[in-house]
């Protein structure tokens, strides 16, 4: 709003800091977030101005507010909607979507799953708190079963959805998970989804320290992450622990399994992780409390995206029909003279 | 006496030809007979042969419903003349009847002595049962009245079709065409234009081709050679005022427009839209006119419809959603969104009779105030209503022009009645069409999101993707210029009253209005939407016989036009006939403090001629 240079020289993360005061609570994980997506946007070297950001309601969705681009705070759920309607038009548009675990797969649920299963070549970073934050602590639809809070006194009734499986089953073509305090790992992550072509979605475990503190405890936790993550590198066998001492393979009954590497298991038993391989997206998507919780690119592969079909027909028809010509479509059909 | 289309012998008695000077046919039949394809295509050979018209389609919601039902019955009513005329008429003087459900439900509506063609082949004792006739109506006298021509359609279409090789059920459908074809001879109307049609829409099945148009003039040669029909009719043209026409839907016409509005502005059209009836025509017109950088796009529901075209808007295009009163409702929401953001956005409701499913292919004018009002808090936008098929080319140019012009939401409020209405529309010239200049704000100089034109308070729309000039805006309150997020409650109160009066200002540019009649006198009826030709029709008639009436027609609606409050102060009494409650009744009353009288029909159906005549006379005469 103030700021009306136009850059020249290389970005720097500042250039990417509006002029707003951001305004979550403090320690929220928002915050590492918003660093990693202005630290990595120089690194990217895009245009600042073909940068926009759209979000629903939420906290996650103030996030355009302190992004020094184009931004847009839409309506509740609504923001892949909006999204998808700016990227058909103006395709050459770098086009984020930010939303939470609430706007993105409750009241939006239906917008989300449309976007990912067209393919509309756009971003959506999804911060998953497992808590509705906004309206100050209400259980979301990823809280565990049982979960107590102001609106469930009782427990909650309902079992939580998982994300990624939710982003797998609408055939996303980029599917990922990172962490907030994850700094490396996120830049990584935000890096690859800008490279992809089409929707490219990324579920960010976030800790809401005011009402869920600690959700997501053993995974982020130092002392605890190692036997809680698997990172998942293409090409790579699933390993983890400290030491690098345990590994998943397909056991006899076609479910995964933990080994422990050393005892008579050879590495090369061990799944191999491959992003195009929808059959391994799927185990990694559905491995169960008793497994750490895979972090990277479950799947990437290559499809045509919408608004790059969209556009292609408006070439086919302007090839095959001429250029519009308004003269003649207001006159077709039978038509006749009066005098 | 032969069916055959190649060879049709010269007819056996001499034929006498009658002038009409206005013919109301209504064809009717089950809702898989085609009937409104027949009634279609009349329409357009009619319209070719240079007559006024006027169409009413009345079909049920069922696509195919149970066969012979009654409330399966499909019916087309076309009114032709060879003067100006407004309506599809009160009462047909022909009824072409494909069985005896139809004939049940069309027969109270035809005019006495008025004639009636039915497909004997259909009045069987099963189809009469379910029609709830006792004994056959074509036999038992009943129908002594009326002109009636028994006419075997189906065995006489299995007859011409023979030799073509088709089943029976698929040369049974040809009957449609068969009794267009007798009905077309019948009312000296050129066929070639059907055939014509039936050559392009069938071009990848020739035998259908074959088939449709063998039928079509089996029916023509029929009538000219069957003894029972002595008299052939004739239409002159009608005096219409100079000009190359084409006959038009309303659906059609609004496509239409939408499109030369986007052309003439030079940017891209983008429609987001999810099926709804009646409302579904404009996403299927546009969606063949993409070599004019149009996008259509089918979304997951009407929320995302609505939010695609709004993201369009924010990104430069003509962002324009089409649905109808059941959708308009979810749009409301992004609607909202839209006032805020000070974007441009098009919704055409296309409204239908409700509440909720409701009648999905009757007409009905109960959206206004959920136009006007139904969103969240003060929530002003500009509403829009054509008054004829053809008038909503103009009035969806003119949505364009408006919303881009104050950027705005504009809702553009059709009916069912309009949109799958027909009548002849004088073609525009390209080059009569008023300028729709945008422009998009590129300089960074002295830049703020929300300042704006002194004028028409329009704060500037600017595409993403223009350096200098990122920002960002959104639903929570604005600060007055700079757009960033505000709780000041003084702010607030200025932002509400500046869109408030953004939208106020319009008014600047709704032109005088136009009264026909005098400027003061007894009675002044006031309509607005699809109810013009019958009011115009009655106002005309009673005018005719010296009373004293005069009738405005309102196309905008929100604003209203400046000048309405005086025209009104002219007469003694204002009637306001609405296919709803009294919806404009209620805000002419509010507005103008007049003690305005309601005229109601909430049936589904549009206003008949007769009925707002009766209304008029008893107040003019009180």
């Amino acid at each position: 709003m103030s700021q009306v240079t136009i850059p020249t020289a290389k970005l720097t993360r500042k250039d990417f800091m509006s002029d707003q005061e951001v305004r979550w609570c403090p320690g929220c994980g928002d915050y590492s977030i918003l660093a990693q997506m202005q630290k990595v946007l120089p690194e990217l070297a895009i245009d600042r101005a073909k940068l926009v950001f759209i979000s629903g309601i939420g906290c996650a969705s103030r996030f355009p507010y302190y992004m020094n681009t184009y931004g847009f705070h839409t309506i509740h759920g609504r923001a892949p909607a909006i999204a998808t309607g700016l990227k058909i038009s103006r395709p050459e548009l770098d086009v984020w979507v930010v939303t939470g675990d609430g706007d993105g797969l409750s009241i939006g649920g239906n917008h989300l799953i449309h976007a990912l299963r067209r393919n509309i070549d756009i971003k959506i970073l999804l911060f998953n708190n497992r808590i509705y934050g906004l309206t100050k602590g209400q259980y979301s639809p990823t809280s565990e079963l049982g979960k107590v809070t102001k609106s469930t006194p009782f427990g909650s009734l309902d079992y939580p959805l998982s994300p990624v499986e939710i982003a797998l089953g609408a055939e996303a073509t980029f599917v990922a998970r990172s962490v907030d305090v994850e700094i490396k790992h996120l830049q990584d992550t935000l890096k690859r989804a800008h490279e992809h072509t089409g929707s490219a979605f990324i579920e960010i475990l976030q800790n809401c320290n005011v009402f869920n503190d600690g959700a997501w405890e053993p995974i982020t936790n130092r002392a605890t992450k190692a036997d809680h993550q698997l990172i998942l590198e293409h090409g790579k066998p699933l390993i983890f622990g400290k030491n690098n001492e345990k590994g998943i393979r397909l056991g006899k009954d076609m479910n995964p399994e933990i080994v422990n590497l050393g005892d008579g298991v050879d590495a090369s038993e061990l799944l191999v992780h491959d992003e195009t391989n929808p059959g391994m997206a799927y185990i990694l998507s559905r491995l169960g409390p008793q497994f750490p919780t895979p972090i990277g690119v479950f799947r990437t592969v290559k499809r045509m995206s919408y608004d790059e079909g969209a556009n292609a027909q408006i070439e086919t028809a302007k090839k095959r029909l001429g250029p519009g010509d308004l003269e003649a479509i207001l006159n077709r059909g039978d038509t006749w003279v009066v005098k | 006496m032969s069916t055959h289309a190649e060879a049709p012998p010269q007819p056996k008695v001499p034929k006498r030809l009658e002038e009409l000077d206005e013919v109301v046919i209504r064809f009717a039949g089950d809702s898989g007979d085609g009937m409104q394809l027949a009634g279609m295509q009349f329409t357009n050979e009619t319209a070719v042969a240079g007559t006024d018209l006027a169409t009413l389609p009345d079909f049920p919601a069922e696509i195919r419903a149970p066969a012979g039902t009654l409330f399966g019955v499909s019916g087309f009513q076309v009114n032709f003349s060879s003067h100006d005329i407004f309506t599809p008429g009160d009462q047909p003087d022909v009824l072409v009847m494909m069985n005896p459900a139809a004939l049940k439900v069309n027969l109270r509506d035809l005019k006495p002595g008025g004639s009636i063609i039915a497909d004997t082949a259909e009045f069987t004792e099963p189809n009469l049962k379910k029609a709830g006739y006792a004994s056959n109506p074509l036999e038992d006298g009943s129908l002594a009245k009326y002109q009636v021509f028994p006419v075997n359609i189906t065995q006489m279409t299995l007859r011409a079709l023979e030799g073509l090789n088709l089943n029976t059920k698929v040369a049974t459908r040809c009957k449609n065409f068969y009794a267009l074809g007798l009905t077309s001879w019948l009312f000296t109307r050129p066929i070639e234009p059907t055939v014509r049609w039936i050559e392009s829409r069938f071009k990848k099945t020739p035998e259908l081709v074959e088939a449709n148009a063998r039928a079509l003039k089996a029916g023509y040669h029929f009538g000219e050679t069957a003894e029972m029909f002595a008299v052939q009719y004739e239409v002159k043209p009608a005096r219409l005022s100079p000009g190359k026409y084409r006959n038009i839907t309303g659906n059609t016409a609004t496509a239409l427009g939408f499109i030369a509005a986007a052309e003439r502005a030079g940017v891209p059209l983008f429609l987001g839209s999810y099926p709804i009836t009646p409302a579904s025509d404009i996403l299927h017109e546009i969606a063949g006119y993409k070599n004019f950088n149009v996008y259509t796009f089918q979304a997951e529901d009407e929320i995302a419809a609505v939010g695609a075209a709004l993201g369009a808007a924010y990104g430069g295009a003509i962002g324009i959603c089409t649905t109808s009163g059941p959708g308009m409702l979810l749009k409301q929401e992004m609607i909202n969104l839209a006032v805020v953001a000070e974007l441009p956005l098009i919704i055409a409701d296309v409204q239908r009779a409700g509440p909720s499913t409701g009648m999905p292919t009757k007409t009905e004018q109960a959206d206004l105030l959920m136009a006007i009002y139904g969103r969240a808090s003060e929530s002003p936008v500009v509403v829009l209503a054509p008054a004829t098929p053809g008038d909503c080319f103009f009035m969806a140019f003119e949505a364009v022009r408006i919303a881009t012009k104050y950027m705005v939401p504009v809702v553009f409020l059709s009916d069912g009645y309009l949109g799958n209405g027909a009548e002849p529309w004088r073609i525009p010239q390209v080059s009569e069409l008023p300028k729709v200049e945008i422009h998009f704000r590129t300089s960074p100089e002295g830049f703020q999101p929300y300042m704006r034109d002194p004028e028409t308070l329009a704060r500037p729309w600017v595409r993403p993707g223009t350096p200098g000039l990122e920002h960002r805006i959104g639903g929570l309150a604005k600060e007055d210029v700079t757009g960033h997020v505000s709780y000041d409650a003084l702010n607030n109160e200025k932002m509400v009253r500046l869109r408030a009066e953004k939208v106020a200002r319009v008014a600047m540019d709704i032109p005088p209005t136009a009264i026909r009649g005098d400027r003061s006198g007894k009675l002044l009826v006031v309509g607005w939407g699809s109810t013009y030709g019958a009011i115009v029709e009655a106002v005309e008639r009673l005018r005719g016989q010296g009373k004293s009436i005069s009738h405005v027609h309102l196309r905008h609606l929100n604003p209203l036009p400046p000048d309405l409050k005086d025209i009104v102060r002219g007469f003694e009494r204002v009637l306001v006939p609405e296919l709803n409650m009294g919806q404009l009744l209620k805000i002419m009353r509010a507005e103008y403090l007049v003690d305005a009288i309601g005229m109601n029909k909430i049936q589904g159906q549009p206003f008949k001629v007769g009925e707002l005549m009766d209304r008029m006379q008893e107040l003019v005469e009180a």
